[in-house]
Protein backbone atom coordinates (compact mmCIF):
# COMPACT_ATOMS: atom_id res chain seq x y z
CA UNK A 1 0.00 0.00 0.00
CA UNK A 2 2.97 2.29 0.72
CA UNK A 3 4.20 1.92 -2.88
CA UNK A 4 0.72 2.53 -4.29
CA UNK A 5 0.23 5.69 -2.24
CA UNK A 6 3.75 6.92 -3.17
CA UNK A 7 2.94 6.61 -6.89
CA UNK A 8 -0.49 8.19 -6.35
CA UNK A 9 1.15 11.12 -4.55
CA UNK A 10 3.35 11.82 -7.56
CA UNK A 11 0.32 11.81 -9.89
CA UNK A 12 -1.52 14.31 -7.68
CA UNK A 13 1.58 16.51 -7.44
CA UNK A 14 1.84 16.47 -11.23
CA UNK A 15 -1.78 17.60 -11.61
CA UNK A 16 -1.48 20.59 -9.33
CA UNK A 17 1.85 21.64 -10.81
CA UNK A 18 0.52 21.60 -14.36
CA UNK A 19 -1.65 24.35 -15.77
CA UNK A 20 -4.51 22.25 -17.22
CA UNK A 21 -6.68 22.24 -14.11
CA UNK A 22 -6.21 25.95 -13.38
CA UNK A 23 -7.06 26.91 -16.96
CA UNK A 24 -10.28 24.87 -16.94
CA UNK A 25 -11.24 26.11 -13.49
CA UNK A 26 -10.68 29.75 -14.36
CA UNK A 27 -12.55 29.40 -17.68
CA UNK A 28 -15.50 27.78 -15.84
CA UNK A 29 -15.51 30.55 -13.21
CA UNK A 30 -15.35 33.29 -15.83
CA UNK A 31 -18.15 31.86 -17.98
CA UNK A 32 -20.37 31.28 -14.94
CA UNK A 33 -19.73 34.74 -13.51
CA UNK A 34 -20.55 36.33 -16.86
CA UNK A 35 -23.75 34.26 -17.09
CA UNK A 36 -24.62 35.15 -13.48
CA UNK A 37 -24.25 38.85 -14.23
CA UNK A 38 -26.78 38.68 -17.07
CA UNK A 39 -30.43 38.72 -16.12
CA UNK A 40 -31.67 36.69 -19.10
CA UNK A 41 -35.32 36.20 -18.08
CA UNK A 42 -35.61 39.57 -16.40
CA UNK A 43 -36.11 37.75 -13.12
CA UNK A 44 -33.24 37.71 -10.68
CA UNK A 45 -34.71 34.64 -8.94
CA UNK A 46 -34.35 32.35 -11.93
CA UNK A 47 -31.21 30.42 -11.27
CA UNK A 48 -31.81 27.14 -13.07
CA UNK A 49 -30.20 28.16 -16.36
CA UNK A 50 -27.12 29.28 -14.47
CA UNK A 51 -26.89 26.03 -12.52
CA UNK A 52 -27.34 24.05 -15.72
CA UNK A 53 -24.60 25.91 -17.58
CA UNK A 54 -22.25 25.66 -14.61
CA UNK A 55 -22.87 21.91 -14.21
CA UNK A 56 -22.39 21.32 -17.95
CA UNK A 57 -19.06 23.12 -17.79
CA UNK A 58 -18.06 21.11 -14.72
CA UNK A 59 -18.91 17.87 -16.52
CA UNK A 60 -16.90 18.79 -19.60
CA UNK A 61 -13.95 20.10 -17.57
CA UNK A 62 -13.74 17.10 -15.26
CA UNK A 63 -14.00 14.64 -18.15
CA UNK A 64 -11.19 16.50 -19.92
CA UNK A 65 -9.06 16.44 -16.75
CA UNK A 66 -9.78 12.73 -16.11
CA UNK A 67 -9.03 11.58 -19.66
CA UNK A 68 -6.01 13.79 -20.39
CA UNK A 69 -4.40 13.19 -17.00
CA UNK A 70 -4.82 9.42 -17.20
CA UNK A 71 -4.09 8.97 -20.90
CA UNK A 72 -0.58 10.37 -20.59
CA UNK A 73 0.47 8.46 -17.45
CA UNK A 74 2.05 5.26 -18.80
CA UNK A 75 2.92 6.53 -22.35
CA UNK A 76 4.70 9.57 -20.90
CA UNK A 77 6.59 7.34 -18.45
CA UNK A 78 7.72 5.19 -21.38
CA UNK A 79 8.53 8.13 -23.62
CA UNK A 80 10.54 9.97 -20.96
CA UNK A 81 12.08 6.71 -19.76
CA UNK A 82 11.07 7.46 -16.17
CA UNK A 83 9.49 4.00 -16.15
CA UNK A 84 12.91 2.30 -16.15
CA UNK A 85 14.33 3.64 -12.88
CA UNK A 86 10.88 3.22 -11.35
CA UNK A 87 10.47 -0.45 -12.27
CA UNK A 88 14.10 -1.11 -11.27
CA UNK A 89 12.89 -0.55 -7.71
CA UNK A 90 10.97 -3.16 -5.69
CA UNK A 91 7.69 -1.97 -7.19
CA UNK A 92 5.45 -4.42 -9.01
CA UNK A 93 3.66 -3.47 -12.19
CA UNK A 94 0.30 -4.04 -10.49
CA UNK A 95 1.32 -1.58 -7.74
CA UNK A 96 2.37 0.93 -10.38
CA UNK A 97 -0.99 0.66 -12.18
CA UNK A 98 -2.99 0.84 -8.96
CA UNK A 99 -0.94 3.85 -7.86
CA UNK A 100 -1.58 5.58 -11.17
CA UNK A 101 -5.29 4.79 -10.97
CA UNK A 102 -5.60 5.96 -7.38
CA UNK A 103 -3.60 9.12 -8.10
CA UNK A 104 -5.66 10.05 -11.14
CA UNK A 105 -8.93 9.27 -9.39
CA UNK A 106 -8.02 11.26 -6.28
CA UNK A 107 -6.72 14.13 -8.43
CA UNK A 108 -10.06 14.15 -10.28
CA UNK A 109 -11.81 14.09 -6.91
CA UNK A 110 -9.87 17.14 -5.74
CA UNK A 111 -10.63 18.99 -8.97
CA UNK A 112 -14.29 18.00 -8.64
CA UNK A 113 -14.39 19.27 -5.07
CA UNK A 114 -13.07 22.67 -6.16
CA UNK A 115 -15.65 22.82 -8.96
CA UNK A 116 -18.55 21.80 -6.71
CA UNK A 117 -17.57 24.30 -3.99
CA UNK A 118 -17.63 27.03 -6.63
CA UNK A 119 -20.93 25.71 -7.97
CA UNK A 120 -22.43 25.59 -4.48
CA UNK A 121 -21.31 29.14 -3.74
CA UNK A 122 -22.69 30.39 -7.05
CA UNK A 123 -26.05 28.62 -6.59
CA UNK A 124 -26.34 29.74 -2.96
CA UNK A 125 -25.68 33.34 -3.91
CA UNK A 126 -28.85 33.25 -6.02
CA UNK A 127 -31.03 30.69 -4.23
CA UNK A 128 -29.96 31.54 -0.69
CA UNK A 129 -29.98 27.92 0.40
CA UNK A 130 -27.80 24.86 -0.07
CA UNK A 131 -29.23 21.49 -1.10
CA UNK A 132 -26.35 19.76 0.64
CA UNK A 133 -27.59 16.18 0.20
CA UNK A 134 -28.32 16.75 -3.49
CA UNK A 135 -24.86 18.14 -4.02
CA UNK A 136 -23.33 15.28 -2.04
CA UNK A 137 -25.09 12.61 -4.10
CA UNK A 138 -24.35 14.36 -7.38
CA UNK A 139 -20.69 14.89 -6.46
CA UNK A 140 -20.05 11.33 -5.24
CA UNK A 141 -21.76 9.72 -8.23
CA UNK A 142 -19.89 12.07 -10.55
CA UNK A 143 -16.62 11.07 -8.87
CA UNK A 144 -17.40 7.37 -9.31
CA UNK A 145 -18.20 7.99 -12.97
CA UNK A 146 -14.77 9.59 -13.28
CA UNK A 147 -13.34 6.46 -11.62
CA UNK A 148 -14.76 4.35 -14.47
CA UNK A 149 -13.36 6.84 -17.01
CA UNK A 150 -9.92 6.83 -15.35
CA UNK A 151 -9.76 3.00 -15.24
CA UNK A 152 -10.85 2.84 -18.88
CA UNK A 153 -8.29 5.46 -20.01
CA UNK A 154 -5.56 3.66 -18.05
CA UNK A 155 -6.35 0.44 -19.93
CA UNK A 156 -6.29 2.42 -23.19
CA UNK A 157 -2.91 3.92 -22.31
CA UNK A 158 -1.42 0.40 -22.29
CA UNK A 159 -2.90 -0.45 -25.67
CA UNK A 160 -2.30 2.79 -27.59
CA UNK A 161 1.27 4.06 -27.57
CA UNK A 162 0.54 7.76 -28.01
CA UNK A 163 -1.33 9.70 -25.29
CA UNK A 164 -3.14 11.79 -27.92
CA UNK A 165 -4.60 8.78 -29.73
CA UNK A 166 -5.65 7.22 -26.43
CA UNK A 167 -7.27 10.48 -25.28
CA UNK A 168 -9.17 10.89 -28.56
CA UNK A 169 -10.43 7.31 -28.54
CA UNK A 170 -11.44 7.61 -24.88
CA UNK A 171 -13.34 10.86 -25.54
CA UNK A 172 -15.19 9.28 -28.48
CA UNK A 173 -16.10 6.13 -26.54
CA UNK A 174 -17.07 7.93 -23.31
CA UNK A 175 -19.06 10.53 -25.28
CA UNK A 176 -20.71 7.73 -27.27
CA UNK A 177 -21.68 5.87 -24.09
CA UNK A 178 -23.02 9.05 -22.46
CA UNK A 179 -25.09 10.17 -25.42
CA UNK A 180 -26.03 6.92 -27.19
CA UNK A 181 -25.50 4.15 -24.63
CA UNK A 182 -28.80 4.66 -22.82
CA UNK A 183 -30.76 4.38 -26.09
CA UNK A 184 -29.15 1.23 -27.46
CA UNK A 185 -32.02 -0.99 -26.26
CA UNK A 186 -34.47 1.10 -28.29
CA UNK A 187 -32.14 1.00 -31.30
CA UNK A 188 -32.02 -2.81 -30.97
CA UNK A 189 -35.80 -3.08 -31.33
CA UNK A 190 -35.61 -1.86 -34.91
CA UNK A 191 -32.93 -4.37 -35.98
CA UNK A 192 -32.93 -7.97 -37.23
CA UNK A 193 -32.35 -10.90 -34.88
CA UNK A 194 -28.52 -10.95 -35.12
CA UNK A 195 -28.14 -7.17 -35.00
CA UNK A 196 -30.58 -6.93 -32.11
CA UNK A 197 -28.67 -9.50 -30.06
CA UNK A 198 -25.38 -7.76 -30.79
CA UNK A 199 -26.68 -4.32 -29.85
CA UNK A 200 -28.40 -5.68 -26.76
CA UNK A 201 -25.17 -7.42 -25.71
CA UNK A 202 -23.42 -4.08 -26.11
CA UNK A 203 -26.17 -2.35 -24.15
CA UNK A 204 -25.66 -4.66 -21.18
CA UNK A 205 -21.86 -4.85 -21.47
CA UNK A 206 -21.15 -1.12 -21.60
CA UNK A 207 -21.23 0.81 -18.34
CA UNK A 208 -24.39 2.89 -17.99
CA UNK A 209 -22.83 6.24 -17.28
CA UNK A 210 -26.22 7.95 -17.27
CA UNK A 211 -26.81 6.46 -13.78
CA UNK A 212 -24.26 8.97 -12.51
CA UNK A 213 -25.76 12.05 -14.08
CA UNK A 214 -27.75 13.85 -11.37
CA UNK A 215 -27.62 17.27 -13.00
CA UNK A 216 -31.41 17.54 -13.32
CA UNK A 217 -31.84 16.63 -9.66
CA UNK A 218 -29.48 19.43 -8.64
CA UNK A 219 -30.82 22.00 -11.12
CA UNK A 220 -34.48 21.49 -10.18
CA UNK A 221 -33.88 20.76 -6.48
CA UNK A 222 -35.68 17.44 -6.75
CA UNK A 223 -35.69 15.04 -3.79
CA UNK A 224 -32.58 12.93 -3.31
CA UNK A 225 -32.16 9.54 -4.93
CA UNK A 226 -33.07 6.66 -2.54
CA UNK A 227 -29.88 5.66 -0.74
CA UNK A 228 -30.23 1.99 -1.75
CA UNK A 229 -30.06 2.93 -5.43
CA UNK A 230 -27.25 5.34 -4.68
CA UNK A 231 -25.19 2.57 -3.04
CA UNK A 232 -26.02 0.11 -5.85
CA UNK A 233 -24.76 2.65 -8.38
CA UNK A 234 -21.49 2.93 -6.44
CA UNK A 235 -21.13 -0.86 -6.42
CA UNK A 236 -21.86 -0.98 -10.14
CA UNK A 237 -19.11 1.61 -10.77
CA UNK A 238 -16.67 -0.27 -8.52
CA UNK A 239 -17.34 -3.41 -10.55
CA UNK A 240 -16.50 -1.68 -13.85
CA UNK A 241 -13.40 -0.07 -12.36
CA UNK A 242 -12.24 -3.51 -11.19
CA UNK A 243 -12.90 -5.06 -14.62
CA UNK A 244 -10.91 -2.35 -16.44
CA UNK A 245 -8.08 -2.46 -13.91
CA UNK A 246 -7.78 -6.25 -14.06
CA UNK A 247 -7.65 -6.03 -17.87
CA UNK A 248 -4.95 -3.32 -17.60
CA UNK A 249 -2.90 -5.47 -15.20
CA UNK A 250 -3.14 -8.46 -17.56
CA UNK A 251 -1.98 -6.34 -20.53
CA UNK A 252 0.87 -4.74 -18.56
CA UNK A 253 2.03 -7.93 -16.81
CA UNK A 254 4.18 -9.33 -19.63
CA UNK A 255 4.76 -6.15 -21.63
CA UNK A 256 8.44 -5.41 -22.33
CA UNK A 257 9.23 -1.88 -21.17
CA UNK A 258 12.62 -1.32 -22.80
CA UNK B 1 33.14 -15.56 -3.26
CA UNK B 2 29.33 -15.18 -3.20
CA UNK B 3 27.74 -14.84 -6.61
CA UNK B 4 25.60 -11.70 -6.88
CA UNK B 5 24.63 -11.78 -10.56
CA UNK B 6 24.09 -15.06 -12.36
CA UNK B 7 22.91 -15.65 -15.91
CA UNK B 8 22.59 -19.12 -17.36
CA UNK B 9 21.98 -19.84 -21.04
CA UNK B 10 20.15 -16.54 -21.31
CA UNK B 11 18.42 -16.06 -24.62
CA UNK B 12 16.29 -13.11 -25.70
CA UNK B 13 14.46 -12.95 -29.00
CA UNK B 14 12.47 -10.01 -30.27
CA UNK B 15 9.65 -10.67 -32.67
CA UNK B 16 9.79 -8.26 -35.56
CA UNK B 17 6.72 -6.06 -35.96
CA UNK B 18 7.00 -6.20 -39.71
CA UNK B 19 5.57 -9.12 -41.61
CA UNK B 20 7.97 -11.74 -43.04
CA UNK B 21 10.85 -10.37 -40.97
CA UNK B 22 12.87 -12.93 -39.08
CA UNK B 23 12.95 -12.97 -35.29
CA UNK B 24 15.87 -10.93 -33.98
CA UNK B 25 18.11 -12.70 -31.49
CA UNK B 26 19.39 -10.11 -29.02
CA UNK B 27 21.09 -12.52 -26.63
CA UNK B 28 22.22 -16.02 -27.46
CA UNK B 29 22.91 -18.39 -24.55
CA UNK B 30 24.68 -15.92 -22.28
CA UNK B 31 26.42 -17.44 -19.24
CA UNK B 32 27.87 -14.94 -16.79
CA UNK B 33 28.59 -14.65 -13.09
CA UNK B 34 29.58 -11.60 -11.06
CA UNK B 35 30.90 -12.07 -7.56
CA UNK B 36 30.37 -9.95 -4.47
CA UNK B 37 32.60 -6.88 -4.24
CA UNK B 38 33.61 -6.98 -7.90
CA UNK B 39 33.58 -4.04 -10.28
CA UNK B 40 32.54 -5.73 -13.49
CA UNK B 41 32.74 -4.02 -16.88
CA UNK B 42 30.34 -5.16 -19.57
CA UNK B 43 31.63 -4.19 -22.99
CA UNK B 44 30.48 -4.51 -26.54
CA UNK B 45 29.84 -2.47 -29.67
CA UNK B 46 26.49 -0.71 -30.15
CA UNK B 47 23.69 -3.26 -30.58
CA UNK B 48 25.76 -6.06 -29.04
CA UNK B 49 23.14 -6.80 -26.36
CA UNK B 50 24.50 -4.95 -23.31
CA UNK B 51 21.34 -2.97 -22.59
CA UNK B 52 19.18 -6.03 -23.30
CA UNK B 53 21.19 -7.98 -20.70
CA UNK B 54 20.61 -5.21 -18.17
CA UNK B 55 16.93 -5.05 -19.10
CA UNK B 56 16.61 -8.76 -18.34
CA UNK B 57 18.49 -8.37 -15.05
CA UNK B 58 16.12 -5.61 -13.99
CA UNK B 59 12.99 -7.48 -15.06
CA UNK B 60 12.07 -5.07 -17.88
CA UNK B 61 12.27 -7.77 -20.54
CA UNK B 62 11.40 -11.43 -19.94
CA UNK B 63 14.02 -13.87 -21.26
CA UNK B 64 12.91 -16.19 -24.06
CA UNK B 65 14.82 -18.98 -22.32
CA UNK B 66 17.48 -19.41 -19.65
CA UNK B 67 17.57 -17.91 -16.18
CA UNK B 68 18.88 -14.80 -14.50
CA UNK B 69 19.14 -14.12 -10.79
CA UNK B 70 20.29 -11.39 -8.43
CA UNK B 71 21.42 -12.41 -4.94
CA UNK B 72 20.10 -15.88 -5.78
CA UNK B 73 16.57 -14.59 -6.40
CA UNK B 74 14.92 -14.86 -9.82
CA UNK B 75 14.96 -11.42 -11.47
CA UNK B 76 11.21 -11.63 -12.07
CA UNK B 77 10.61 -11.32 -8.33
CA UNK B 78 10.40 -7.62 -7.29
CA UNK B 79 12.23 -8.44 -4.04
CA UNK B 80 15.35 -9.19 -6.14
CA UNK B 81 15.54 -5.44 -6.78
CA UNK B 82 15.46 -4.45 -3.10
CA UNK B 83 19.25 -4.33 -2.83
CA UNK B 84 20.15 -2.88 -6.21
CA UNK B 85 20.61 0.62 -7.59
CA UNK B 86 20.16 1.32 -11.30
CA UNK B 87 21.23 4.19 -13.47
CA UNK B 88 19.85 4.02 -17.03
CA UNK B 89 21.79 5.22 -20.05
CA UNK B 90 19.59 8.21 -20.83
CA UNK B 91 18.23 9.61 -17.63
CA UNK B 92 15.04 11.59 -17.48
CA UNK B 93 13.18 12.12 -14.27
CA UNK B 94 9.89 13.74 -13.33
CA UNK B 95 10.54 17.30 -14.43
CA UNK B 96 7.91 18.80 -12.14
CA UNK B 97 9.70 17.48 -9.04
CA UNK B 98 12.78 18.84 -7.31
CA UNK B 99 15.78 16.57 -6.76
CA UNK B 100 14.90 16.31 -3.08
CA UNK B 101 11.29 15.33 -3.80
CA UNK B 102 12.41 12.76 -6.36
CA UNK B 103 14.80 11.14 -3.89
CA UNK B 104 12.12 11.17 -1.21
CA UNK B 105 9.73 9.41 -3.61
CA UNK B 106 12.25 6.68 -4.42
CA UNK B 107 13.16 6.34 -0.74
CA UNK B 108 9.49 5.65 -0.03
CA UNK B 109 9.39 2.98 -2.74
CA UNK B 110 12.34 1.28 -1.03
CA UNK B 111 10.50 1.44 2.27
CA UNK B 112 13.00 3.78 3.96
CA UNK B 113 11.67 5.38 7.11
CA UNK B 114 11.23 9.17 7.17
CA UNK B 115 14.20 9.48 9.54
CA UNK B 116 16.44 7.37 7.27
CA UNK B 117 15.34 9.36 4.23
CA UNK B 118 16.00 12.65 6.03
CA UNK B 119 19.52 11.49 6.79
CA UNK B 120 20.26 9.81 3.44
CA UNK B 121 18.95 12.48 1.03
CA UNK B 122 21.26 15.36 2.11
CA UNK B 123 24.19 12.91 2.11
CA UNK B 124 23.52 11.93 -1.48
CA UNK B 125 22.87 15.48 -2.64
CA UNK B 126 26.22 16.43 -1.15
CA UNK B 127 27.92 13.44 -2.78
CA UNK B 128 26.68 14.38 -6.27
CA UNK B 129 27.18 18.10 -5.56
CA UNK B 130 23.55 19.05 -6.05
CA UNK B 131 22.92 20.60 -2.64
CA UNK B 132 22.46 24.17 -3.95
CA UNK B 133 19.98 23.00 -6.60
CA UNK B 134 18.11 20.53 -4.39
CA UNK B 135 14.94 22.62 -4.23
CA UNK B 136 14.86 23.58 -7.89
CA UNK B 137 12.63 21.64 -10.31
CA UNK B 138 14.53 19.05 -12.35
CA UNK B 139 13.32 20.67 -15.59
CA UNK B 140 15.78 23.52 -14.89
CA UNK B 141 18.78 21.16 -14.62
CA UNK B 142 21.53 20.73 -17.21
CA UNK B 143 22.18 17.27 -18.67
CA UNK B 144 25.12 16.71 -16.33
CA UNK B 145 23.00 17.66 -13.30
CA UNK B 146 20.25 15.28 -14.40
CA UNK B 147 22.82 12.49 -14.69
CA UNK B 148 23.94 13.28 -11.14
CA UNK B 149 20.34 13.13 -9.92
CA UNK B 150 20.24 9.72 -11.59
CA UNK B 151 23.30 8.62 -9.71
CA UNK B 152 21.85 9.87 -6.42
CA UNK B 153 18.59 7.95 -6.96
CA UNK B 154 20.58 4.82 -7.78
CA UNK B 155 22.27 5.07 -4.39
CA UNK B 156 19.24 6.00 -2.28
CA UNK B 157 18.85 2.52 -0.76
CA UNK B 158 22.61 2.09 -0.12
CA UNK B 159 22.58 -0.79 -2.64
CA UNK B 160 24.80 -3.86 -2.52
CA UNK B 161 24.74 -4.05 -6.31
CA UNK B 162 24.87 -1.06 -8.61
CA UNK B 163 23.86 -1.53 -12.25
CA UNK B 164 25.04 1.34 -14.43
CA UNK B 165 24.23 1.54 -18.12
CA UNK B 166 26.86 3.77 -19.73
CA UNK B 167 27.01 6.07 -16.72
CA UNK B 168 29.44 8.55 -18.26
CA UNK B 169 27.61 8.89 -21.57
CA UNK B 170 27.22 12.57 -22.41
CA UNK B 171 29.12 13.82 -19.35
CA UNK B 172 31.94 16.35 -19.42
CA UNK B 173 35.41 15.31 -18.12
CA UNK B 174 34.58 16.58 -14.63
CA UNK B 175 31.36 14.61 -14.53
CA UNK B 176 33.18 11.48 -15.71
CA UNK B 177 35.79 11.88 -13.03
CA UNK B 178 33.04 12.21 -10.43
CA UNK B 179 31.37 8.99 -11.61
CA UNK B 180 34.74 7.18 -11.52
CA UNK B 181 35.33 8.45 -7.98
CA UNK B 182 31.93 7.19 -6.88
CA UNK B 183 32.52 3.77 -8.44
CA UNK B 184 35.91 3.61 -6.72
CA UNK B 185 34.34 4.60 -3.42
CA UNK B 186 31.66 1.90 -3.75
CA UNK B 187 34.37 -0.63 -4.57
CA UNK B 188 36.23 0.35 -1.40
CA UNK B 189 33.01 -0.14 0.55
CA UNK B 190 32.81 -3.69 -0.83
CA UNK B 191 29.82 -3.05 -3.11
CA UNK B 192 29.36 -4.85 -6.41
CA UNK B 193 29.21 -2.71 -9.53
CA UNK B 194 28.04 -4.03 -12.90
CA UNK B 195 28.39 -1.45 -15.60
CA UNK B 196 28.51 -1.08 -19.34
CA UNK B 197 30.63 1.54 -21.04
CA UNK B 198 32.28 2.52 -24.29
CA UNK B 199 35.03 4.33 -22.39
CA UNK B 200 37.60 1.57 -22.38
CA UNK B 201 40.26 3.60 -20.58
CA UNK B 202 37.80 4.13 -17.76
CA UNK B 203 36.92 0.43 -17.68
CA UNK B 204 40.60 -0.49 -17.55
CA UNK B 205 41.18 1.82 -14.60
CA UNK B 206 38.26 0.79 -12.37
CA UNK B 207 37.24 -2.78 -13.28
CA UNK B 208 38.34 -6.01 -11.66
CA UNK B 209 36.94 -8.14 -14.46
CA UNK B 210 35.36 -7.46 -17.83
CA UNK B 211 33.19 -9.33 -20.30
CA UNK B 212 33.00 -8.59 -24.01
CA UNK B 213 29.77 -9.33 -25.83
CA UNK B 214 29.25 -9.16 -29.58
CA UNK B 215 26.09 -9.91 -31.57
CA UNK B 216 24.44 -11.32 -28.46
CA UNK B 217 27.23 -13.80 -27.71
CA UNK B 218 29.81 -13.69 -24.96
CA UNK B 219 33.23 -13.44 -26.64
CA UNK B 220 35.53 -13.05 -23.66
CA UNK B 221 35.41 -12.80 -19.90
CA UNK B 222 38.20 -12.45 -17.35
CA UNK B 223 40.48 -10.05 -15.52
CA UNK B 224 41.52 -6.97 -17.48
CA UNK B 225 45.14 -8.21 -17.74
CA UNK B 226 43.95 -11.58 -19.06
CA UNK B 227 41.75 -9.98 -21.71
CA UNK B 228 44.42 -7.50 -22.77
CA UNK B 229 46.93 -10.37 -23.14
CA UNK B 230 49.38 -9.75 -25.95
CA UNK B 231 47.65 -6.52 -27.01
CA UNK B 232 48.94 -3.12 -25.96
CA UNK B 233 45.76 -2.07 -24.16
CA UNK B 234 42.12 -3.01 -23.62
CA UNK B 235 40.98 -1.05 -26.67
CA UNK B 236 43.24 -3.06 -28.99
CA UNK B 237 42.11 -6.30 -27.38
CA UNK B 238 38.45 -5.25 -27.67
CA UNK B 239 38.80 -4.45 -31.38
CA UNK B 240 40.54 -7.75 -32.05
CA UNK B 241 37.85 -9.71 -30.14
CA UNK B 242 34.93 -8.11 -31.98
CA UNK B 243 36.71 -8.76 -35.30
CA UNK B 244 37.68 -5.23 -36.28
CA UNK B 245 40.73 -5.35 -38.62
CA UNK B 246 43.60 -3.74 -36.69
CA UNK B 247 45.86 -1.37 -38.60
CA UNK B 248 49.60 -1.79 -38.05
CA UNK B 249 51.17 1.13 -36.16
CA UNK B 250 52.79 3.67 -38.53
Amino acid sequence: MNNISAVAGIVIKELYRRKDFYVLFIVTILICLVMASINIYNDAHIVRYLKEICLDLIWVSTLVIAVTTTARQIPAERENRTLLPLLAKPLTRVQLLLGKFLGCWLACGLALLCFYIFFGALAASREHHWSVLNYFQAGILHWFLLGIVVAFALLGSLIFAAPSSNATICFVIIGGILFVGRNLDRVALGLGAVGRNLVLALYFALPHLEFYDLRDLVVHNWPTVPWTYFCLALLYAALYMAVFLIAACLVFRRKAVN
Amino acid sequence: MTTIVRMEKLRVEYRSREMRQATKVALCGLDLEVGAGEVFGFLGPNGAGKTTTMNVLLGFVPPTSGTASLFGIDVRQPIARQRIGYLPELTYYYKFLTAEELLRFYARIFGLSRADANRRIPELLKLVELEPAAKRPIKSYSKGMQQRVGLAQALINNPDLLVLDEPTSGLDPLGRMKVREIIQRLKNEGKTVFFSSHELGEVESVCDRVAIIHQGELKAVGRVAEITGRHTNLEQAFLAIVGYPLQPAP
